[in-house]
């Protein structure tokens, strides 16, 4: 072969090859792709049913409960709008606490309870996720709206 | 006035880095000899500075200056030693600092190592790595002062428990010597380029930097992956978190590089390539850091986020890589690909591993950036799922792997396939015969099982023909053993590595395919059965660490009815940021791990527990700890010296004839 | 020639990507708590524990609520802006003092100069998750109805006071609608 037909086919390979891998991926890619919903947006049913999410939001305090065999939780996920009840079997994260910010994995069921596979944790005090604090930020607004006149006292 | 003194030789180290960068560079451009000169000296100074710069911040924390505020943030009185020296890395200035310092290690070491090049070439090296100083150095005193002052506070908020280990003290040096340790290859790159000249003995010369810089990033994610294994307590080794990403790919660009290195050094093609590949190691290394500190990409791991930072490091990310790429457009025509060979011929191989990983490297990059995009675009969050990462990187290493069993064997410029094929027919049919059986050995049939032990055993049987074929086509009758001793260290580097590469694989193999991992509720005396092994809850007790108090488990674990270990893992409670922890505890065999971790307590004596049966996990990092001696072993061979001397004489030579 | 380009090409669309990025990060994500009433609460003050302190005491005013800390870096960096604009008597400031012990805030303020009319003592930041804070520091622009305005989440920079602060809340005290060109300084 001359040396322009032997890039030709170089080339030609590359593209096919490569081609194929990208549509693979991409193709994939559709399928894991992990969408991030707030309890406000899964209360407006904008969450699929069966297809598996991200939630994110405060744990409520006082929420945490065990059930029975001891290593299953409920806790309500909430963005001071909506709540969401989400169970979850396992041990859960170190900085796992009432009052923070939390990222669960899992999918909703048909009673609208969400089943965690996966319980994220992390917080310090000028730290926390951005997609939480948007999605705790959200449900004030709409919080507010709701009950505009509301006082917090401290206790 | 320790921290000042710091404060202010960052200052002059700045001011040294921009005579260190312009000076050599303008000389080279001009031919002036005497500007040219200032090269080495000042790189020398700039590190003097650097280092007594480093050395106040470790003086601050060691002291418990905590008027530093950074050292406020990062240390605490009660902190061990060893974790307040490497708390001065524990945060985002102190690890800049390091970063700096670094820089620097690598560039006094070119200065030192580099009196075989001619003087031009130097200059432009070690004004580049100076042109790269200052931005850093830039970056620290405008945003991110490390020996930024308050008033005296009684104590630190200590250091983050996570990175209170062993391991995690040694992973960012190691770590960041690979990320700036691709500084080199770049600097060497622009040098060319601007010098437009590219030929085997540049490749000769950049090689051992870019194979050293390669092995101290290998063993620094290897680190990092060990840590996250045992430290964060969910028995996973690596995540495709975005901070792991950002050290990944230029791993992958690196491992490309050193492959095309080694072409352009023996055949003196895939010029231009090699270069651009030199050119996107170090830009993903800068892309890197700038992922993990601008607090565009959530991670499990980022340091705190701060736009500030992100714009500026991303127009200093911007100006180098432009820059680079505007001279690559404009000069690498003129270098040219250089020469020739046929479709199978070890070239041929060599450049399709290039790539794949570098398509992979591509992959990673989409999977890790795909979600800045998309929220961008539509508004919506989302993250790309593990799962398509491992897809994606087993679909593009796979054809990898098999053509790194055949590419060594293969000829220069023209292979026979017919030969190969042939030679190669026993180690498939051998790879095939352990994948297919194997299996059932270790206990039942997963379909990630075969193709993973194919994969390396197809490594190791390959590697083992070559040497074979290797002592054979040697003439003269020495014995086997003296055959063996004549073969050049690079070449055992090359097999040593690539067996480290089939090693790695059957840890991820083995572990993918047989892990067994139970969540259980555990009180004094209940017992779990995994595998062979029985484990017995005694209930725990509380200890005192040096700066945080823990309830530590005690389990015995039994095999055969022979008491076997007592493993303790604990859950502390540091003093300072009272936050829980999980500490596993881990018995390490040759073949498999037994790994427990405690959960929290469910009233009683009970607690929840987690027990994971990891086999031949350790073969994970020791692949990577053996890939790793097998890049040091290529980088000692005595081609390199012996280059370095046939060029000094060459060298002087030429100035020899010059002053006639 | 074009092949050469590639790479510069492919880099160049990663950057502006990159850049964009940067720009959505949540700091200048519009916050929804903007045009809506400020939280109402009512706090003891970091000077006086007797004393408390409540948005509604502000009817009438134009005032800016910074949340700051005496652990927070950034607040150390935002401070000597804030000094300076109290120093111009256009704005009375009030303090959010955000997850702190007494101490430390108080000694904070006397090393650093106190910018506040006063602060708020937040011990346990429940006021603070009111007001949606997630990272120290924050400033919210509030105006005679108790609104909030504005929000920079942050350190404030002196070019953010020329350009953004001042010249809104100057148009607010003469209840007067905020110029376009403020707003886009704002942004």
């Amino acid at each position: 072969m001359k040396p322009r037909q032997k890039r030709l086919v170089f080339v030609a390979a590359g593209v096919v090859g490569i081609g194929i891998a990208a549509t693979l991926v991409l193709f994939a890619f559709q399928q894991n792709m992990m969408f991030f919903f707030s309890p406000s947006q899964v209360a407006a049913k904008e969450a699929p049913v069966a297809k598996a999410f991200r939630l994110g939001g405060m744990v409520k305090e006082g929420s945490m409960q065990r059930v029975a065999d001891g290593l299953t939780v409920a806790f309500t996920v909430t963005d001071n709008a909506e709540e969401v009840t989400v169970m979850y079997t396992g041990i859960l994260p170190d900085l796992f606490k009432e009052g923070q910010g939390v990222v669960a994995q899992g999918k909703l069921d048909g009673a609208g309870v969400f089943i965690a596979d996966e319980v994220l944790a992390k917080h310090d005090e000028t730290y926390m996720p951005p997609e939480v604090a948007k999605a705790l930020e959200q449900g004030k607004a709409a919080a507010a709206m709701q009950n505009v006149n509301q006082t917090t006292v401290i206790p | 006035m320790v921290p000042e003194i710091g404060h202010f030789a960052l200052i002059i180290a700045l001011c040294l880095a921009v005579v260190q960068t312009v000076l050599p560079i303008a000389g080279a451009g001009l031919g002036k000899a005497s500007w040219m000169a200032t090269a080495r000296p000042v790189a020398q100074g700039q590190f003097v500075f650097v280092a007594l710069s480093f050395a106040c911040l470790t003086y601050a924390f060691l002291n418990n200056d905590y008027s530093v505020l950074y050292a406020v943030s990062h240390s605490n009185s009660q902190l061990p030693t060893l974790y307040k020296v490497s708390g001065v890395w524990g945060g985002h200035e102190g690890s800049l600092l390091l970063w700096v310092l670094m820089l620097n290690v690598w560039t006094v070491a070119v200065a030192w190592f580099s009196r075989h090049l001619d003087q031009a070439t130097v200059a432009r090296v070690i004004g580049v790595m100076g042109f790269v100083a200052i931005g850093f150095h830039l970056f620290m005193l405008l945003t991110s002062n490390p020996f930024e002052r308050i008033p005296m506070q009684p104590d630190g908020r200590d250091l983050n428990p996570l990175l209170q280990d062993p391991g995690l003290a040694i992973h960012p040096p190691m770590l960041y010597m690979g990320y700036v340790g691709f500084s080199v290859a770049f600097a060497f790159a622009i040098a060319a380029l601007l010098g437009g000249k590219v030929d085997a003995a540049w490749a000769r010369w950049s090689r051992p930097w870019t194979t050293a810089a390669w092995v101290f990033l290998t063993a620094g994610i290897a680190l990092g992956s060990w840590w996250a294994y045992y430290e964060l307590g969910w028995g996973g080794w690596w995540f495709w978190d975005p901070v792991e990403n950002a050290s990944f790919m230029p791993w992958l660009i690196g491992t490309a590089l050193m492959h095309s290195l080694a072409v352009t050094d023996k055949r003196g093609t895939f010029r231009n390539w090699t270069i651009l590949l030199a050119l996107m190691a170090f830009s993903l290394s800068l892309l890197g850091t700038f992922l993990v500190r601008s607090g565009v990409l959530v991670s499990v791991h980022a340091f705190a986020n701060d736009p500030e930072r992100g714009s500026f490091i991303l127009a200093f990310l911007a100006i180098v890589i432009i820059v680079s790429l505007v001279l690559y457009a404009w000069r690498a025509p003129k270098v040219g690909f250089g020469g020739d060979f046929e479709l199978f011929s070890r070239e041929s191989l060599l450049l399709m591993g290039n790539v794949m990983l570098t398509a992979t490297c591509g992959a990673v990059l989409l999977g890790t950036i795909y979600p800045i995009a998309h929220q961008w675009l539509t508004g919506a969050n989302l993250s790309v799922g593990k799962p398509w990462f491992d897809m994606f990187f087993a679909i593009l290493m796979a054809p990898v792997i098999l053509m790194m069993g055949v590419g060594p064997l293969v000829r220069w410029k023209q292979g026979n396939p017919s030969e190969i094929a042939r030679r190669l027919v026993p180690a498939f049919v051998a790879a095939i015969v352990a994948a297919l059986v194997l299996p059932f050995v270790m206990g039942g049939w997963r379909w990630v099982v075969p193709v993973g032990l194919f994969l390396a055993f197809w490594i190791f049987s390959s590697s083992l023909t070559n040497l074979v074929t290797r002592l054979q086509s040697m003439s003269g009758n020495d014995s086997l053993g003296a055959k063996m001793l004549k073969q050049p260290r690079h070449y055992w580097g090359m097999l040593l590595a690539h067996c480290g590469v089939g090693i790695f694989i059957l840890g991820v193999t083995f572990v993918e395919g047989y892990d067994q991992e139970k969540d259980v509720r555990m009180d004094i005396g209940d017992t779990l059965v995994m595998n062979d092994y029985v484990f017995r809850f005694d209930g725990t007790i509380r200890v005192q660490g040096p700066n945080y108090r823990a309830d530590q488990g005690a389990i015995t674990v039994s095999k055969d009815g022979q008491p076997f270990v007592v493993l303790r893992p604990e859950k502390r409670i540091y003093n300072v940021q009272q936050n829980p922890m999980t500490e596993a505890a881990i018995e390490s065999g040759f073949f498999s791990q037994l790994y427990v971790a405690l959960g929290e307590p469910l009233g009683g004596s009970a607690w929840s527990v987690r027990v994971y049966y990891k086999p031949f996990v350790t073969w994970i990092w020791s692949g990577c700890a053996i890939m790793a001696l097998g890049g040091m072993l290529a980088m000692s061979d005595r081609r390199y010296r012996v280059a370095r001397r046939a060029a000094q004489e060459t060298a002087h030579g030429a100035a020899l004839e010059a002053s006639r | 020639m074009v092949r050469y380009l590639a790479p510069l090409i492919i880099f160049i669309a990663l950057a502006v990507l990159l850049y964009v990025g940067l720009g959505q990060n949540p700091t200048v994500v519009s916050s929804p708590l903007i045009n809506k009433p400020a939280p109402a609460f009512t706090l003891p003050q970091l000077h006086d524990p007797e004393a408390s302190f409540g948005p509604e005491n502000m009817r009438g005013q134009v005032w800016l609520f910074n949340v700051w800390a005496s652990w927070c870096v950034s607040c150390r960096e935002e401070h000597p802006v804030l000094v300076n604009l109290s120093r111009m008597k256009e704005v009375p400031i009030y303090g959010l003092n955000y997850k702190d012990e007494r101490q430390d805030g108080l000694r904070w303020l006397k090393q650093f100069g106190d910018p506040y009319v006063l602060s708020a003592f937040d011990l346990d930041g429940r006021v603070g998750i009111d007001f949606g804070v997630y990272g120290v520091p924050e400033t919210f622009v509030i105006d005679k109805e108790g609104v909030i305005r504005h929000k920079v989440i942050g350190p404030v920079s002196p070019s953010r006071v020329q350009n953004c602060l001042l010249p809104m809340v100057r148009a607010l005290k003469q209840d007067q609608p905020v110029a376009e060109e403020v707003v886009k300084a704002c942004a």
